[in-house]
Order: C-alpha cells, then sequence, then structure tokens
C-alpha cells in the first residue's frame, strides 16, 4: 500500500473531525480493552503465560535458522512446497507464478497482514487474477477500496450505516436491491455473496498465524470460518507468511494460543483454530491438491540480533491499539501504512524507512500501556525512544524542535546559569498572568496553548524561596 | 520526635515544573517528608531529570545531565521526587543510559535504589499515616502513567486520601488512560493530545468530583490548562497539597485571591 506515514499529522487531523470514525473507535477503546481485562482476570496464569509466550518467541528468534529449515523438510515431506522470498517482489512473483500455473481467474483471501504487506490485491488485480476477501472486515474495506485500519479489525473504523451504503452500492449486482440495516443480515447478505466466490476459486491464500516446525503445519485462527472454507475448497492453497511466525511444537503453539485471543478480543480461544499440514491425501474426503508456502523475510532478518529483534515475537494480537490512547484518538489510517497503532509506530520505521515514517514513534505520550498489555511483552516504549534517538543523530525530523532541546540542554547542564533563567522565566510568566493564575497565550510557542491555558508560576521558584529560608520547610 | 541529628536525612528532587511552575508542591512535599521524621536537603546542583532531552532522541545530552543528577544527590540515603514521571526517570531510564559503561551504571544503579516517588515513599517506606488533616470534598484520582506503570503507585495514593477527614474519593472511568501531556509530546502533537485530554476530562468531570488530584504535576498542569480552557471549574491539585493540609489554597491555573 502506498505509505502516507509522512502526514501523519494530517491524516490525524482529518481522522479526528470524522464523526462515523469517533464512533467506531469509541467501541474499540470500551469492547476490547474490558474484554481483555475480563479474560486476564479470569485466568490466575495469564501473567506466568506471557512469560511463557515471550520465552517461546525468544527461543526461536534465537535459533531461527534451524526452525525454519526444520519446517521445510516438514512441509516437503508432507508433499506441500515452500518458497523462501527475500523481498516483497519476489513474494507477489512466488504468488502469481502458482497461480499461473493452475490458470487461476479467481483467488479467495482469508486475512492476512502479510499480503497487504506485499500489496497483493492491487498487483494480483493488474495481472487479471480477481482477488475476493473473505474475512467480513476485509470484504468491506475491500469494497470501499480501503486498507485496514486495524490488524484484528479491519473494518473498525466503518460504521453499520456505510456497511449499509457499500453492500446496497455493491451487492445490487447480485440481485440485493433493498437497503439493508438490520446488522445480522448484513452479515447473511455478505455470507450468500460470498458462498458462491468460495466454491468457484482456483486458489485459496491465507496467512498464518504459527507455522509448526515440527509438524509443517501451518495455523490460522479466525472467528468466522472464511479461513477453512479458503483453504479447503480450492484445488490450490497458498500461504503467505513472515519468517517470524515459525513455533518449535505443537505445544508451544498451545502455550501461545493462550495468550493471543485472550489479548486480542478477550476470548478464551478464536471460534476458528485450523491446522493445515500438506495437501489433501489419497484418503481425505476434501482439502487441497497443491499445498505452498510463501515465506517473506522482507526485511526481517536485518532485525535480528539488534534493538529491534524483540518486535519479531508479536502474535498480531492488537491489543496495543485496543488499548493505546493516540489509536483510540486518531484511528488506524493516521499511520499512513499496513501496520498501525504502537506496533507500528515501532515496525514501519524499520519497514518504510526513518524518514517516511518519522511522526510514528515520536507521536507518543510513552505512557506505556502498550507495553502493559502486550501478551508477548515487547517493550514497545523503549523501541520508539530507539527511534527517536535514531531521528536525533541522523538530523530528521523538525529543526526548531532539535534547537529547542539542545538550548535547553544547554541551561539543564549548567545549575547556576540555569537558576538564573528560571528564576527570571517564572516571574515573567507569573507577573503576565497577573491575579488570573494563568496565561492564554504563549509569545514563542503556541503548540500548548493552542487548545490549553498555561497554568501560570506561581512566583518565586522552589530553589530561590529555599534558599531565602535557608534551606528550612514552612 | 527525636532530635535533628537521628532524623533521616532525604535529598528532595524537587523537578523542574515544582520548582517553576509550583513551588507548593516542593514545600507540601518537605512537610510531609517532615512529618515522617526525616530531615530535608535539597541539593543545590539540581535542575532536571533529564525526560525532555532522553524523549526528543538526544541520548548525549541526557548522559550528561544525568551524570550531573547521579553526582548532585550521591550518599544520600534516600532521593524523593514529588513526581512518578521523574523518580522512574532516575530509577528505571538511568541505568538503561549507562548500560554499556560499567563504572556509571553502578553509580546509576546505586542511585536507582535509593530513589522513590513520594506517595509510594510515604506510605511504603515511612508507613506514613495522614493525621488531623480535613479537606471536605469529593476528589477523583487521575493516575499518571510512570506512577502507574513505572513507579506501581496505584493503592498508596488511594489509602493515604483515604486517611484525610471528609475527603471523598470518586473514581473515575478509564482512570489509567493517558491524559495526553507526555512532556514534549502535547506541543509538537497538540492536536492529538488535546483529543486525549478531552477524553479524560470527559471522565473526570462525569465523577461529579470538585477536585482532581494526581501525583504529578506535568498531568495536572495539563488537565487544568484544558480545564480552564473550556471554561470548567474543577479545581486542580497536587496531592501533596492535599495530604499536607494546604489543599484550600487557590488550584492550579486558578486565579489567585
Amino acid at each position: 500500500m502506498e505509505v502516507t506515514s509522512r502526514q501523519f499529522k494530517e491524516n490525524a487531523h482529518e481522522a479526528m473531525q470524522d464523526e462515523n470514525l469517533r464512533a467506531a473507535l469509541g467501541r474499540v477503546k470500551t469492547g476490547f480493552t474490558t474484554a481483555r481485562r475480563t479474560a486476564a482476570d479470569a485466568l490466575p496464569e495469564f501473567e506466568d503465560l506471557r512469560d511463557q509466550a515471550r520465552d517461546i518467541k525468544n527461543h526461536v528468534l534465537d535459533n531461527l535458522d534451524y526452525y525454519l529449515e526444520y519446517f521445510e523438510d516438514q512441509v516437503t515431506q508432507q508433499g506441500g512446497h515452500v518458497h523462501w522470498c527475500s523481498t516483497h517482489k519476489e513474494a507477489r512473483d512466488a504468488i502469481l507464478k502458482i497461480c499461473r500455473d493452475v490458470d487461476a481467474k479467481t483467488v479467495t483471501k482469508g486475512k492476512s497482514m502479510i499480503t497487504e504487506e506485499i500489496a497483493l490485491n492491487k498487483f494480483l488485480a493488474a495481472e487479471g487474477i480477481e482477488p475476493i476477501e473473505t474475512d467480513l472486515g476485509e470484504y468491506i474495506i475491500q469494497l470501499a477500496d480501503e486498507p485496514p485500519s486495524h490488524i484484528i479489525g479491519p473494518a473498525v473504523h466503518k460504521t453499520k450505516d456505510q456497511v449499509t451504503e457499500l453492500f446496497h452500492e455493491h451487492h445490487q449486482k447480485y440481485g440485493y436491491t433493498e437497503r439493508e440495516e438490520d446488522a445480522e443480515k448484513l452479515v447473511g447478505e455478505a455470507r450468500a455473496v460470498l458462498r458462491h466466490k468460495y466454491v468457484t476459486a482456483d486458489v485459496g491464500i491465507t496467512g498464518a498465524n504459527f507455522l509448526v516446525a515440527e509438524t509443517g503445519s501451518t495455523v490460522i485462527v479466525t472467528n468466522e470460518g472464511n479461513g477453512d472454507l479458503t483453504q479447503s475448497l480450492p484445488k490450490t492453497h497458498i500461504v503467505v507468511a513472515s519468517l517470524e511466525k515459525v513455533i518449535p511444537t505443537l505445544e508451544d503453539v498451545s502455550t501461545v494460543m493462550r495468550v493471543l485471543a485472550r489479548s486480542a478480543t478477550g476470548q478464551e480461544m478464536s471460534v476458528y483454530t485450523t491446522f493445515s499440514t500438506g495437501p489433501k491425501r489419497s484418503d481425505d474426503i476434501d482439502g487441497p491438491e497443491n499445498f505452498h508456502v510463501v515465506l517473506l523475510d522482507g526485511g526481517r532478518s536485518e532485525m535480528i540480533g539488534t534493538e529491534l529483534q524483540e518486535l519479531l515475537r508479536c502474535i498480531r494480537c492488537g491489543a496495543c491499539m485496543n488499548h493505546c490512547p493516540v489509536y483510540h484518538a486518531v484511528g488506524g489510517h493516521s499511520y499512513g501504512w499496513v501496520y498501525p497503532g504502537p506496533i507500528g509506530a515501532a515496525l514501519n520505521p524499520q519497514m518504510v524507512g526513518l524518514e517516511e515514517a518519522y511522526h510514528l514513534p515520536n507521536a507518543s505520550s510513552f505512557c506505556g500501556r502498550c507495553e502493559e498489555v502486550c501478551p508477548v511483552r515487547i517493550p514497545i516504549p523503549k523501541i520508539l525512544r530507539h527511534w527517536r534517538e535514531k531521528a536525533f543523530e541522523q538530523q530528521i525530523g523538525p529543526k526548531p524542535d532539535r534547537w529547542g532541546i539542545e538550548i535547553w540542554g544547554f541551561f539543564a547542564k549548567r545549575p547556576a546559569l540555569y537558576r538564573l533563567m528560571t528564576k527570571i522565566g517564572a516571574r515573567v510568566l507569573s507577573s503576565l498572568s497577573g491575579k488570573k493564575g494563568r496565561l492564554k497565550k504563549l509569545p514563542f510557542n503556541n503548540g500548548w496553548t493552542r487548545c490549553r491555558d498555561l497554568p501560570a508560576p506561581q512566583g518565586k521558584t522552589f530553589m530561590e524561596q529555599w534558599a531565602a529560608k535557608g534551606g528550612r520547610g514552612d | 520526635m527525636s532530635n535533628e541529628t537521628d532524623k533521616i536525612e532525604v535529598a528532595l528532587f524537587v523537578t523542574c515544573l515544582v520548582d517553576i511552575n509550583r513551588p507548593s508542591v516542593g514545600f507540601a512535599t518537605v512537610k510531609l517528608l517532615e512529618q515522617t521524621g526525616c530531615k530535608v536537603v535539597v541539593p543545590d546542583a539540581q535542575t532536571c531529570c533529564g525526560q525532555p532531552a532522553y524523549n526528543s532522541g538526544d541520548r548525549r545530552t541526557t548522559k550528561q545531565i544525568a551524570a550531573d543528577v547521579i553526582k548532585a544527590f550521591k550518599g544520600f540515603r534516600y532521593v524523593v521526587a514529588p513526581s512518578g514521571s521523574c523518580a522512574g526517570m532516575i530509577k528505571k531510564h538511568y541505568p538503561e543510559l549507562f548500560a554499556d559503561d560499567p563504572d556509571m551504571l553502578l553509580e546509576a544503579e546505586d542511585l536507582a535504589a535509593r530513589t522513590h516517588e513520594l506517595v509510594s515513599f510515604l506510605a511504603d517506606v515511612r508507613k506514613f499515616k495522614v493525621d488531623d488533616v480535613e479537606f471536605e470534598k469529593k476528589v477523583t484520582y487521575h493516575d499518571s502513567c510512570s506512577s502507574l506503570r513505572e513507579m506501581k503507585v496505584k493503592d498508596q495514593p488511594r489509602s493515604l486520601l483515604a486517611g484525610v477527614e471528609d475527603l471523598e474519593l470518586i473514581e473515575a472511568e478509564d482512570r489509567e488512560a493517558c491524559c495526553g501531556f507526555g512532556g514534549t509530546f502535547c506541543i509538537k502533537y497538540s492536536e492529538v493530545s488535546e483529543e486525549m485530554v478531552d477524553r479524560k476530562i470527559d471522565n473526570l468531570r462525569a465523577t461529579g468530583a470538585e477536585v482532581v488530584t494526581a501525583g504529578d504535576l506535568g498531568c495536572l498542569m495539563n488537565i487544568a490548562g484544558r480545564l480552564y480552557r473550556q471554561g470548567h471549574k474543577m479545581k486542580v491539585l497536587h496531592i501533596a497539597e492535599i495530604l499536607a493540609d494546604m489543599g484550600d489554597k487557590p488550584g492550579i491555573g486558578e486565579e489567585r485571591r
């Protein structure tokens, strides 16, 4: 997808004027956070499980080559194929080749962030292959021609009325001429439209929540069952996954799964959990005849051994964005690339370049709530700070901000001079405010006073008064 | 109380906002510390904990300031700051800053071990019980992010406020959500910050409380500034001011009398 992270402020401004979006984001804020809390409280070992999940992922990342090769061997033994791809282009080309080999006209797709990352839909369409999203949220935003705004609720920014409008516009050709407003019936309408697509698709593409090294299985979790239909009905199943999704054993998968849905939606488990191991066997009733795993690096191996390695623990639960007050304010599209919210702010600078994504790690109040809820304990604020340091070193970002810090730093390192400046500053601001106790405007910067009064200093600084009292309290 | 020489010496980290903007919080802090039998010393060489530089990515300046703070507070048994954010900076981030400098790391860890946020120091270390303080108000407490998440301050302010006579504590919805201050964040991303503080204010006002309090002046100045810009009349006080029986003074941003 096109990167618009550079316009974060403009994106955010627009988003905050959008009443529909505000209503939708209100639901993210209360719905998901309450659900996670309840699920976590109901499980006494939840915190221990988070540690275990973190440790499993760390172990994998420390031995990534071993587990990936193990995984490949197992997939091959089961009759599947693994395609190793370094770049987005290689991944797209690999997928296209598989589709061409089976002369595919239509492709059904389960939800997959990686295919968003490699902009697969646009690519396939340009090659004359029709991609059809089958996850309800993805289907909605495909109709709207928008990227997802949340990694587990891609259409979370859409209201029911907007969905009514979209379906009314796009479903008339299937005979749905009435404008449907009932949520349940809207779902039914989408289901009926998609049903036909499932059975006629030539290829099914899904992502993977996990790749299991010991069995060569790929695992997807969904709440709609659309993933199962996508991967079992067409003759060819392509799994697109990034390398860090590999997990050693089924036992490990079950551990990590225990924190996934609880962190995401507050469910104990997602409704469907599907393991795919190779193509259909001779005595299987159904399943695909061809099974391919497209394994994408996409810059991830460069993160191994660096400060960013911890980001690769991410299991894409969305808890960080569900709990992030900045996300609640600006929505997912403001971040300007595939991954929104705190994880996007930490990951996107690596993926699209710091210059482009400069705002993302900066637009954080460092409240730390993302780290508090992350099921695999990714220290997101620490990584955001890492990016700020990189940007400062490389002189990326507004010059006045850097100069401001340098001037402030000059005084902060010189206590006597600092004391003099604060003494004068406090007095000036205090007298400017008169008896009001606050200032409506500052002469040099409106960042604060644009929307807030500035509580005025009380008068003399503490240090000044303390010295005058000879170092005694009241 | 025992005589002066028996008292435990506490070095006060004033915090730059308290020093410049609201010295009364500093004096409230001194009063509270003295009530628990401490002798308060205010090292003269302090300026700021370095967060503005740290959060702006200027690691070099941050390390210089941190080294100054470490030096200024050397040798005191306790260092106390009336702010979770500044205490958190010293306790959590100074050791990280010097991770690759073994000598400084030892010093940073030593200071970190001696540094406390005021409210938790009063409640957990000094086992302080509020005595003979009256504040007949409905009060709501905002959990500042650093206090809550870096310093684990959650129950302590509530139990201390419970000791204030006639004070009624009313909990706000989403009290653990950030108020949108975030240091330079609120200036650089003013519009996003405004949206955040508006949500915070809606929740605080919905409690019907007359007073909002917290342990960090940054959050309180942000909340007060926006409350007043919107024309609301809640009184905003640092928790130290309430606990030190100084709650009758004009609140943050309030007209002076």
